[in-house]
């Protein structure tokens, strides 16, 4: 039995009580003031700081998000300890870039940051992970993989989630991909039922299990070669 | 399956963990002079071949899912070594789709997704489309959504007990709690029309205003309800068998919690103070006298208790909900988002052109985005909405508490019974129709 | 099918009539089933939570017989799919359905199992779970109330009692085609999968 925890309270670092927000202004108003603070410590970095319906964004430098993301958690006047989540937005205007966005909160302060990463169009889709930083941000990454294709370098395990392993339709969150999907109804199915049963199960599970001399040749040898199991 | 040459001899010294602490999979064995060493696979085999470790397979179809959860364990006897979880099994577009719908049309999704606590999605929802708008809601209306928020937290804390319990072993709290859960449908039926999916909230207002004598119904509802509470309580809370299997179990420290993102019930438990009414409040919550039960030991007995302890302060936030309830207009006077009443609507042209505009082409918001959250009975639940201007959204996401909370499991799990995996997994409060949205 | 009205002057016997011997055995048999019809209840989402409230003490379902859910499919006589399916959880559907025992029945719940509902008519769900595996009752409702899937529940104990032994075309386990495992032809799955009626006047906002 573990002794008990002590109560860690929100809001430590910023006593009062917060209030309901009203008539928040559409744009403009008070940053949140870890932006200015981001900007002193990052200046090259920072691309631009937006408030919008009282919420700041900050625009970051792809290639130092991990070291920004590291320092919003460590530096102690910012505390960002928790993430709420990582997700990607497409626009409909072709022009405009792909943005990956992670909502940070500060408990401590009772903060709310968003911070933006512009990926453009045609080139690699891939930004750092922030997994050692948050744990939490495990299956947040992978779904953003799954549902737009955009890889986290140093994620531990990114592959699908939502979808199944074989999907082959592509990516279901990117605007060229129409919403009754690429292929026929029966066509879906037909892949979705065909599947054979081992490709239910991922080749690292396949080697836990003790019937590993019971399964047919074809697949141990698939599997000692290393190769995927299934479609 | 013929015995092999594996047989294994297992110490129980610490040659069986590795670096990280974790069961070392591969067999050991001891040679004559009582040197243990791992065994090296056969010739021909895969080389990192487990020997005694089981597959289970839990899922997807199973009664103590709690929906279409797939959960792969590897079993070393009883003991689970490692939980794979495959979640995707409910995955039904809802993001994809609500590209392609008004934000009126939307707010049937947000039933649909978190279906225990369908009324406080919609309150989520049209509290981000309002912010996107700038329209500020009447004072009615407010009071009247904190008792929408406040019923649907009591009415998914009941499915969870109920099934929770059932999952441990007893099974008629489940048929008190669903007894208690009509009384909400019946409440929530003479409101809006609907029992579970309600869609009861529409930008800028209600789908329609309490009916006379609504809130002596509910006046009743809190003045039975306790006794339910405490009937529950006396069978469960301290009951032997209760505590011995759910004491000590899945634990998680108060910064594995923050770190996993873990929110609401789950997060309390483990000692965290942190509820999205108090610290970042909507709906005039912080007017409200309630208190936040917070857990000392973050296991599955203190998540029990602190939802138990959250349906009682709901029903306190009802009763002064109740008391303050001022009269009104329970819609805002705003026609880009209101449709008018349709006596006006069919006589006088310019209410038909906007019940027109609104219907055929749906609301239009000005550009920009939001993040809104509130606290559901999952925990952090947010609808995070980018316009474009046009009357469909560029992008709307849900932030789903339920599967930042069970991505926690294999955590919580590894180390524990195959019979107490259940259990931790109950004590989560997941919703498939969240996760895999 | 025994004497049609309009033949009722000419007497003249449609279908060979069973022997009155087989009927009673029929009914005997039609009405233990029906009334013991064990459920396997398929619950994905918010009809599953519907279902449950059926089967607790408002609406109980025991008195229909439906006394123990039997989440074992081996032990089931009918399949209550309640909630959406998407294709990832098609297989397991179709496993399922082939696990349970003839005489088996299914009751698709809710708009999503039946067709899809026309809210998602998207790349992720099965547009009717008839596509998958063969269905005998149909219970609409979003989700439908306990009123509604008992009403669908005694359709198929009256579907039930109206069947007969000597019919061969019942108890044939539908046979999947073993390279695309699907049991209709491709056409037919497309075709059902379509909108129809008046949706297909409605898809404005759903492309």
């Amino acid at each position: 039995m573990t002794a008990p925890f002590t109560t860690v309270m929100a809001g430590a670092a910023a006593p009062g009580q917060p209030t309901s927000p009203k008539n928040v202004p559409l744009r403009g108003g008070e940053p949140n003031p870890s932006a200015e603070a981001l900007r002193a410590q990052f200046a090259g970095a920072i691309a631009r700081v937006d408030v919008v319906c009282g919420e700041t964004s900050v625009i970051v430098d792809r290639a130092q998000l991990l070291d920004i993301v590291r320092w919003l958690h460590d530096d102690a006047g910012q505390q960002y300890d928790y993430l709420s989540d990582v997700t990607a937005v497409e626009y409909r205007d072709p022009e405009r870039p792909l943005e990956v966005v992670w909502h940070l909160r500060s408990l401590p302060y009772r903060r709310f940051l968003r911070l933006k990463v512009l990926l453009e169009r045609g080139s690699e889709l891939s930004v750092p992970s922030v997994w050692p930083v948050y744990k939490g941000a495990d299956w947040l990454e992978r779904e953003c993989y799954d549902m737009f294709g955009i890889r986290f370098d140093g994620h531990p395990d990114l592959r699908r989630i939502l979808m199944w392993e074989g999907y082959k339709e592509g990516h279901p969150l990117r605007k060229d991909f129409p919403v009754r999907g690429r292929f026929s109804r029966s066509e879906q199915l037909r892949q979705a039922l065909s599947a054979n049963p081992e490709a239910r199960y991922s080749m690292e599970e396949l080697s836990i299990a003790q019937a590993f001399e019971d399964l047919p040749d074809d697949m141990r040898r698939r599997l000692a070669a290393g190769g995927t199991v299934g479609e | 399956m013929a015995t092999t040459k594996r047989t294994v001899e297992v110490e129980l010294s610490t040659t069986g963990l590795d670096a990280q602490g974790r069961p070392i999979r591969r067999p050991l064995v001891s040679d004559e002079s009582g040197n243990i060493s791992t065994l090296e696979a056969p010739p021909g085999i895969e080389p990192d071949f487990e020997g005694e470790h089981m597959l289970i397979n839990i899922g997807p179809q199973h009664p103590a899912t709690h929906g279409v959860l797939r959960l792969v364990l590897e079993l070393d006897g009883e003991t689970v070594v490692r939980c794979i979880p495959h979640v995707g099994y409910l995955h039904c577009g809802f993001e994809k789709t609500a590209e392609y719908r008004q934000y009126t049309q939307i707010i049937p999704y947000t039933d649909r997704e978190d279906y225990l606590n369908s009324p406080g999605n919609n309150v989520a929802f049209v509290l981000g489309a309002e912010r996107l708008w700038g329209i500020e809601i009447t004072e009615r209306c407010k009071v009247l959504r904190v008792i929408l928020s406040e019923l649907s937290r009591i009415m998914s804390h009941l499915v969870w007990a109920g099934t929770t319990c059932i999952d441990v072993g007893a099974f008629t709290p489940f048929l008190w709690m669903f007894y208690q859960r009509e009384a909400i449908y019946k409440l929530l039926e003479d409101w809006v029309g609907a029992r579970l999916t309600t869609s009861a909230t529409r930008i800028g207002g209600m789908a329609a205003d309490i009916p006379d004598g609504w809130i002596d119904q509910l006046k009743h509802f809190t003045r039975t309800f306790p006794k339910v509470m405490r009937e529950v309580d006396s069978v469960v809370t301290r009951n032997g068998i209760w505590v011995g299997r759910t004491t000590g179990l899945g634990v998680m420290s108060p910064d594995e919690a923050v770190n996993y993102g873990l929110s609401g019930p789950m997060v309390r438990a483990s000692g965290v103070a942190y509820d999205v009414r108090k610290d970042f409040p909507y709906l005039d919550y912080e007017t409200y006298d309630f208190e936040v039960p917070v857990g000392t030991r973050g296991d599955v007995y203190d998540r029990y208790l602190v939802r138990m302890e959250e349906m009682r302060q709901s029903i306190r936030i009802i009763e002064q909900a109740i008391a303050r309830l001022p009269d009104g207009p329970v819609n805002v006077d705003d026609h880009r988002v209101i449709l008018p009443p349709k006596s006006r609507a069919t006589s006088d042209m310019e209410s038909m052109i906007h019940h027109f505009k609104q219907v055929m082409e749906g609301p239009r918001p000005p550009i920009g985005e939001t993040y809104v959250a509130v606290e559901s009975s999952k925990g952090e639940k947010g609808y995070y909405m980018v316009s474009d201007g046009t009357p469909k959204p560029v992008r709307w996401r849900i932030r789903p508490p339920a599967f930042v909370n069970l991505s926690a499991i294999p955590k919580m799990v590894e180390g524990h019974l195959l019979s107490d995996v259940i259990a931790i997994n109950a004590s989560i409060d997941i919703v498939m129709g969240e996760i895999d949205r | 099918m025994g004497l049609s009205r309009h033949d009722a002057d000419r007497a003249e016997v449609v279908h060979g009539g069973d022997p009155w011997f087989a009927t009673r055995m029929d009914f005997l048999v039609n009405w233990s089933r029906a009334n013991s019809l064990w459920p396997m209840p398929f619950g994905t989402a918010c009809c599953a939570i519907e279902f449950m409230a059926s089967a607790a003490n408002k609406y109980d379902l025991a008195r229909f017989g439906m006394e123990r859910m039997s989440f074992s499919p081996r032990q089931a006589d009918v399949l209550i799919c309640a909630g959406r399916v998407p294709f990832k959880l098609a297989p397991v559907l179709r496993r399922i359905w082939q696990q349970m025992m003839q005489p088996k029945w299914a009751i698709s719940m809710g708009a999503c199992a039946s067709s899809g509902n026309g809210i998602f008519d998207n790349y992720a769900v099965v547009q009717g779970i008839d596509t998958i595996i063969p269905v005998d009752v149909y219970v609409p409702g979003c989700p439908p109330r306990p009123e509604g899937l008992i009403y669908g529940i005694m359709l198929l104990q009256k579907k039930i009692m109206a069947e007969r032994s000597s019919d061969q075309t019942l108890r044939r386990e539908m046979e999947p085609d073993p390279k695309s495992q699907l049991y209709l032809p491709p056409p037919v799955i497309d075709e059902m999968s379509e909108n129809f009626g008046n949706s297909v006047h409605q898809k404005r906002s759903g492309l």
